[in-house]
């Protein structure tokens, strides 16, 4: 017997070869906020699905209330409690709020007929139940993805939850959102219902949890009580050994300052950005943070060609460059990674190697064919350089684990033979090792390639350790430009917190 | 407000601005016999549409009960040429059955294989034509072998005027047969949670399948119905053109989808609702309609009806991005 709501003995499971999971176990005890970390496709997903039903372990036993579960369905996890809220919250968009409360519900009751009445009715008291403002009439599609989540939560308390499990909950949300997202969890705990939470980021981990799970390679390594660790602790546990942190520092070369390799004079974007200069030099990573809505994201855009009637001048080394299409922003040599890669960067159904070269393609077909040999070298290279965890380049996209996924687009970027790299949240949802990678990959590129960055994130600490300068934007304009030396992440964040 | 968002609602205006247009250069448009014959050219592409807008909301598409209704059709009328059998229901009832069979092997394919519905429709839809034409025959049956019973029922009016110079014209009966089938989907659709199951498949499968949807019953449900409404069809046809061709309904797939798709059903699945595509399919048929009366070669009516479904699809996929912005 144990003390546990739900634990996993042993489990172990593989896909077509690859192993996910080797000996997992895991035990969340009733009411209580555990987190579960662990690198990029260590097998925090794989995990959850195992739990609520929707893949068979190959070995191991799952218990739930200290009985065995052998071959749990979705439905039998669902009908013991089990509630998992997906990263892609699992909803449907095409229906009302009301319909996607109510669905699990009516299914439930194994029920034939639709009755919209008590769907509404129960819709509402779901929504109460939850304290919060959303109209059940929506379609879900139109609502925003704190408003999205909010309705995947409300569905999951419904059905008498017992533990709530959640995906990187917080990946896509503003601070604020996470805060309110918090306060509902905290909420959520104080009715006795247990909440399994994973996320990369070691500072939110360590403030909403009680207990706190660790795994590598498909096992745990360690599990105990949150105050006994601290980031660096979870980080050695997650990695197998420690990270270092060194700021970025960039030192402009002797004689004469050399002509930015991206400058912008009174840039505006109307409505959104106003009067935006700026100049990068080779080799300068430049960080820029603000709220979102301060127009960070715009001037991104505008960069990349994807707002046309911007006013004022971009210049590459130089040379005046008009941005009028995606297209010329590539050919000017600016790389943008977006904000939402997992939905504007891949195409997920297709291989890793089409992913990474999707437009570097036209370059490698000068001469009519396509170099395979040259893109067989060119993929290899950054399957290795990336550290992307893969058997072969010819894998789907879909295979890999998030963090994976995005190292693909910023393969992609990398492969391009930017002069200018503009990264929007580049490890968003990247585990701790991954992002310090990414981070060398980055800096590396600067430092010896001569690349002008700029970073956009809300990662503070990001920004702090990596860019030799910190520009804040607020209400379209740019407020400060900090050099990083100078700056720390308290005094960052409490300048952004001046800002409303 | 929320009534001029709805997709119904738009598709109604631009009928009804389209029915002036041809009125004005056409007025005999408006007189009651055009319009009869108008609502009698429904029925059939009606009660097809009605199971291809099952097929779109839940993602798929179907091809293949053209090929269905012909099969069911002509084995039908056979089989009661062969039994000297003259009634009306039961070969209904087993032309519906038949199709329903055809359905459920598309079903089958489509669920257990995961083969994109296309490609499995375009599949069957040539085998079945193939194993008709070459196993059951490829003559005609012309009016004098035809059923009369089925000639006797399709002929039902429901109102029927006689004209100044004594020739008489009426509303058919069928009409009724295509209302009925299309109130039973819409209460389907709305009113039971299979109908609302093709939405979530549409909407989101893999969110469908974790949700807990029995997708293998709804997969089913959805080829099964879509192939016994084109069996149903298919035999009606053949009564109310006396007339069983088993080269019939040769590129009907397109008039059909077109309609559901001007009907506002998205073709990426999740929308379209009953009485969108019973103003799609008026819309469609009154068109051609009036490309005949305006005496169009069949070619360029073919031209219409493409540019209609590539018209009708760019606006709904314009629509649905605009809604998940
Ligand atoms: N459906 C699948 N088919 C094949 N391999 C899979 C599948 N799902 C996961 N894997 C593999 O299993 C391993 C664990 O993946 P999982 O998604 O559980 O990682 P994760 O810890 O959630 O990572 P992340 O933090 O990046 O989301 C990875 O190597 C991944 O490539
Ligand atoms: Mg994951």
């Amino acid at each position: 017997m144990s003390d546990g709501f739900i634990e996993l003995r042993n489990i172990r499971k593989v896909f077509a070869g690859v192993v996910a999971l080797d000996a997992m176990s895991l035990v969340i005890k009733p009411g209580e906020i555990h987190c579960l970390a662990g690198e990029n496709g260590s097998g925090k997903s794989t995990v959850i699905k195992i739990m609520s039903g929707v893949y068979q372990p190959d070995g191991g036993e799952i218990l739930i209330d200290g009985r065995t579960m052998p071959g749990m369905s979705p439905i039998e996890a669902i009908a013991h409690g089990v509630q998992v809220i997906y990263q892609d919250f699992s909803l449907f968009g095409n229906l009302t709020v009301a319909e996607n409360l109510a669905m699990n519900v009516h299914l439930g009751e194994k029920r034939r007929l639709m009755n919209w009445r008590r769907t509404r009715a129960i819709a509402r008291e779901a929504v109460d139940r939850l304290g919060v403002e959303l109209d059940l009439d929506a379609e879900v599609a139109s609502l925003p993805t704190a408003g999205k989540q909010l309705v995947a939560i409300a569905r999951a308390l419904m059905s008498d939850a017992r533990l709530i499990i959640m995906d990187e909950p917080t990946t896509a949300l503003t601070r604020k959102e996470v805060e309110t997202l918090f306060r509902i969890v905290r909420d959520i705990q104080a009715r006795g219902i247990a909440i399994l939470f994973v996320s990369h980021k070691m500072r939110e981990m360590l403030e909403i949890s009680e207990r706190i799970t660790v795994i590598r390679n498909g096992r745990k390594v360690a599990e105990g009580p949150t105050g006994g660790f601290d980031e660096a602790l979870i980080t050695r546990h997650m990695t197998g050994s420690d990270i270092l942190n060194e700021p970025y520092v960039w030192t402009p070369p002797p004689g004469p300052p050399p002509v930015p390799r991206l400058e912008i004079r009174s840039l505006t974007v109307p409505g959104k950005c106003e009067d935006l200069s700026l100049a990068i030099r080779p080799g300068e990573i430049v960080g820029l943070s603000g709220l979102l809505g301060s127009g960070r994201t715009d001037l991104a855009l505008a960069l990349f060609g994807m707002v046309p009637r911007y006013q004022g001048e971009i210049l590459i080394d130089g040379a005046p460059v008009r941005l009028r299409t995606t297209q010329e922003a590539i050919d000017a040599g600016i790389a943008y990674v977006p904000e939402d890669r997992l939905s504007e960067g891949l195409f997920l159904p297709q291989s890793i190697k089409r992913n990474m070269l999707a437009t570097s393609y036209e370059r490698l077909a000068r001469r009519l064919v396509i170099d395979r040999g040259q893109a067989e070298e060119m993929t290899q290279g950054m399957v290795r350089a990336m550290q992307i965890a893969t058997p072969t380049a010819e894998k789907p996209v879909m295979q890999l684990s998030g963090g994976n996924q995005q190292r693909v687009v910023l393969a992609r970027w990398l492969l391009t033979d930017a002069r200018v790299l503009i990264l929007n949240g580049p490890t968003v949802g990247v585990d701790v090792g991954s992002k310090a990678e990414i981070h060398a990959k980055i800096r590396e590129l600067a430092q010896h390639h001569g690349l002008a960055v700029l970073m956009i994130s809300d990662d503070v600490l990001e920004l702090v350790q990596n860019c030799n300068r910190i520009v804040l934007m607020h209400r379209g304009r740019f407020i400060e430009d900090l050099p990083a030396a100078d700056v720390t992440e308290e005094t960052v964040s409490d300048r952004l917190k001046t800002f409303t | 407000m929320a009534l001029l968002r709805r997709s119904e609602t738009v598709i109604a205006g631009i009928l009804l601005l389209a029915m002036v247009l041809i009125g004005t250069i056409n007025p005999a448009f408006w007189q009651l016999d055009n319009l009869f014959s108008l609502m009698r050219s429904n029925v059939i592409i009606g009660i097809m549409a009605m199971g291809v807008l099952l097929v779109l909301i839940s993602g798929g598409i179907d091809v293949s009960f053209p090929a269905f209704a012909v099969a069911a059709m002509y084995l039908t009328i056979k089989g009661m040429l062969a039994l000297g059998y003259n009634g009306v229901v039961l070969p209904l009832l087993a032309a519906t059955l038949m199709g329903l069979a055809f359905g459920a092997v598309n079903g089958f394919f489509v669920y257990k294989f995961r083969m994109i519905p296309l490609i499995v429709t375009l599949g069957t839809s040539a085998m079945v034509r193939g194993f008709l034409l070459g196993i059951v025959g490829t003559s005609m049956i012309n009016i004098n072998k035809m059923p009369t019973a089925l000639i006797d029922f399709a002929r039902t009016d429901v109102v029927s005027v006689t004209k100044a110079d004594s020739t008489t014209y009426g509303l058919t009966a069928m009409v009724l047969i295509y209302l009925g089938l299309a109130l039973a989907m819409h209460l389907v659709l709305r009113y039971t949670m299979i109908g609302r199951s093709a939405y979530a498949l549409g909407g989101d499968p893999e969110a469908a399948r974790r949700a807990g949807f029995d997708l293998r019953k709804t997969i089913f449900f959805i080829y099964c119905v879509a192939g016994a409404l084109a069996g149903f069809a298919g035999l009606l046809h053949s009564g109310m053109i006396w007339l069983a061709n088993p080269r019939d309904f040769v590129g009907l797939e397109l008039d059909v989808i077109a309609a559901v798709v001007l009907g506002g059903a998205s073709i990426f699945g999740g929308r379209g609702s009953v009485l969108g595509t019973m103003l799609g399919v008026f819309m469609l048929v009154m068109v051609k309609n009036s490309l005949i009366i305006m005496r169009v070669d069949t070619t360029w009516q073919l031209v219409v009806v493409g540019l209609i479904v590539i018209a009708a699809t760019a606006l709904s996929a314009w629509r649905d991005r605009r809604r998940a912005a």
